[in-house]
């Protein structure tokens, strides 16, 4: 049984008058995908907000290997371990890839600002490094060829994968996913699945994915949690999870009426 | 008699930009905009000022001494209001009343001789005001090219992802914000001992009004521009003196023309350097698309 790296216990936000999230509690385990799904509005992103410190819970605790999250600012639960993307892309627009991804390099850094304004040889070789680190994530995740583009020149499904890569800059432990295949094909889907689990293998991450592509998810996901108006509908294997008659009922099947 | 009077326009235009490099690195590359940087341009003049009026400290302990008080005065105002994440407003307002509360200290002060001001010695000379400029061109420069520089810049395109980041945006607004003071502090220092006369009213929301035009005329994110710019709006008027009655309709069409050309700027979020890499970038991104 693998352990669970970050655990999610009552978690409950309230805006207004709407539980965005109600009681929910899960486990994301170690060195797996744990797929986060849920129609529009089950509250989903909120939980990155919450899990990140974006907002604060109105009741309930999130812990990454133990130590608790809940009530840290986001800085801090991304030196802790936690890297996500957004739902909305939210690029350093006006800065190049590169620059991008050695961002939160350089934000981890420990050079001073005397010794940035003096160029020191240390802090010099801590931009170097954070240059190279940087380029091979972007090369680990194909995108390399873009490193000197302004960010908000790329195409679209390249500037997702840009987000991927300025998290994975974090050195997370856990890497939080909101929809990295909104907007494209099932080609390009597939593509960005077989990038995630190389990532999972590459960089030793733990990912919570958020995604519409239901397809993606119960193809990649080592496990499934399925939200609805906020609380928790199910959890289980993909397998489980297709076999679900509440989920079905709920959310593949509301989909599968879409569709027709 | 002629060249000392370019010279004399040269030396101030060469002063006010060294406190538009310290707004451009508050506004232009951290993103936060302030109406009241002249304030830190006043407590560097009068620091400086007084220290050499009434004691005869020397001329460079003064400007260090006007510099630190600037830099002391930033983080009075940045401690209580940078710690709103995601409101800049609360610093702006701040930094208005913090403006013109100097101004009535300033006013009625004996030290000050209030109202009427200070009469001072012509102490900033050439070779302090080049080398003010040129050491105060190589620290942003050095600055923004660090760690520093691209923590400002994540901060300017998205506080919430440079957040995520894993910058922690109070700290870093806190020092892009003493270090803009700081230059704005050394640049009242030789300002105040290069015209050789300070008032109250030299530190108002009039001149901050022109260091924030500078940076956004000149271009957000841009060395260069802010530079180029605040060189001409200083230049340009005194140039204009004759001129009198068009002098100040002329700075302001000027200021029109500009943003009507080149809404991001003279020099846009770019250095002279880089525009010709730019066309480059969005030809080949066509290509491989
Ligand atoms: N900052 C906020 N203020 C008020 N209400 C909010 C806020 N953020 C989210 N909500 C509400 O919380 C609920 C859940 O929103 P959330 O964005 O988490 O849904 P989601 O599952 O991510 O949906 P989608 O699949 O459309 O992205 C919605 O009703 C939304 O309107
Ligand atoms: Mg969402």
């Amino acid at each position: 049984m693998m352990a669970a790296l970050l655990e999610v216990r009552g978690l409950t936000r309230v805006f207004g008058g709407i539980r965005a999230v109600d009681s929910l509690s899960f486990d994301a385990h170690e060195g797996g995908i744990t797929g986060l799904i849920g129609p529009n509005g089950a509250g989903k992103t909120t939980v990155f907000n919450l899990i990140t410190g974006v907002y604060r819970p109105t009741a309930g605790t999130v812990c990454l290997a133990g130590g608790r999250l809940t009530g840290c600012r986001p800085d801090d639960v991304v030196r802790a371990g936690v890297a996500r993307t957004f739902q909305n892309i939210r690029l350093f627009a006006r800065r190049t890839c590169l620059e991008n991804v050695t961002t939160p390099i350089l934000a981890r850094a420990s050079y001073g600002p005397i010794a940035a304004v003096l160029r020191t040889p240390s802090a010099r070789s801590a931009e170097r490094a954070a240059r190279e680190k940087a380029f091979a994530i972007m090369e680990e995740l194909g995108i390399e060829r873009f490193a000197s583009f302004q960010a908000s020149n790329l195409p679209y499904g390249m500037q997702r994968k840009l987000e991927i890569a300025r998290a994975l800059a974090c050195s997370p432990k856990v890497l939080l996913l909101d929809e990295p295949a909104a907007g494209m094909n099932d080609a390009e889907t597939h593509e960005l699945g077989e990038t995630i689990k190389r990532a999972l293998e590459d960089f030793g991450v733990t990912i919570l994915l958020i995604e519409h592509h239901i397809n993606l998810v119960l193809d990649i996901c080592t496990h499934v949690v399925v939200m609805e108006r906020g609380a928790l509908l199910a959890h289980g294997t993909p397998g489980d999870i297709r076999e679900n008659p509440a989920v079905v009922e709920a959310y593949l099947g509301r989909r599968r009426r879409d569709r027709a | 008699m002629y060249y000392y009077y370019v010279l004399n326009i040269f030396l101030l235009a060469c002063i006010n930009m060294i406190a538009v490099l310290g707004v451009s690195i508050f506004t232009g590359f951290t993103g936060l905009f302030s109406l009241g940087h002249a304030a830190f341009v006043g407590i560097g003049a009068y620091t400086a000022g007084v220290l050499t009026y009434h004691w005869y400290v020397p001329f460079p302990l003064a400007i260090l001494a006007g510099m630190l008080a600037s830099g002391i005065a930033g983080l009075v105002i940045g401690i209580p209001t940078l710690r709103a994440k995601l409101r800049s407003d609360y610093f702006a307002i701040a930094i208005l009343g913090f403006g013109e509360a100097l101004r009535v200290c300033l006013e009625n002060l004996s030290i000050t001789n209030g109202a009427r001001g200070l009469s001072l010695d012509e102490l900033s000379g050439s070779a302090w005001v080049v080398g003010a400029l040129l050491a105060s061109l190589a620290f942003t420069r050095s600055l923004l090219r660090s760690r520093f520089g691209a923590m400002f810049m994540a901060i300017r395109e998205d506080p919430v992802a440079a957040e995520m980041a894993g910058i922690n945006l109070f700290r870093t607004r806190l020092l892009s914000l003493v270090v803009s003071a700081v230059l704005c502090g050394a640049s009242g220092a030789l300002l105040a001992h290069r015209i050789a006369f300070i008032q109250p009213v030299m530190f108002t929301m009039t001149q901050s009004t022109q260091l924030l035009a500078s940076v956004i005329a000149g271009g957000m994110g841009s060395i260069s521009g802010p530079a180029i710019v605040s060189f001409i709006f200083t230049a340009l008027p005194e140039m204009l003196r004759k001129l009198e009655m068009y002098r100040l309709p002329a700075y302001g069409l000027l200021l029109v023309v500009i943003m009507i050309f080149r809404p991001q700027g003279l020099m846009g979020y770019r250095e002279i350097p880089d525009l010709l890499r730019g066309t480059r970038d969005l030809l080949l991104a066509r290509r491989v698309r």
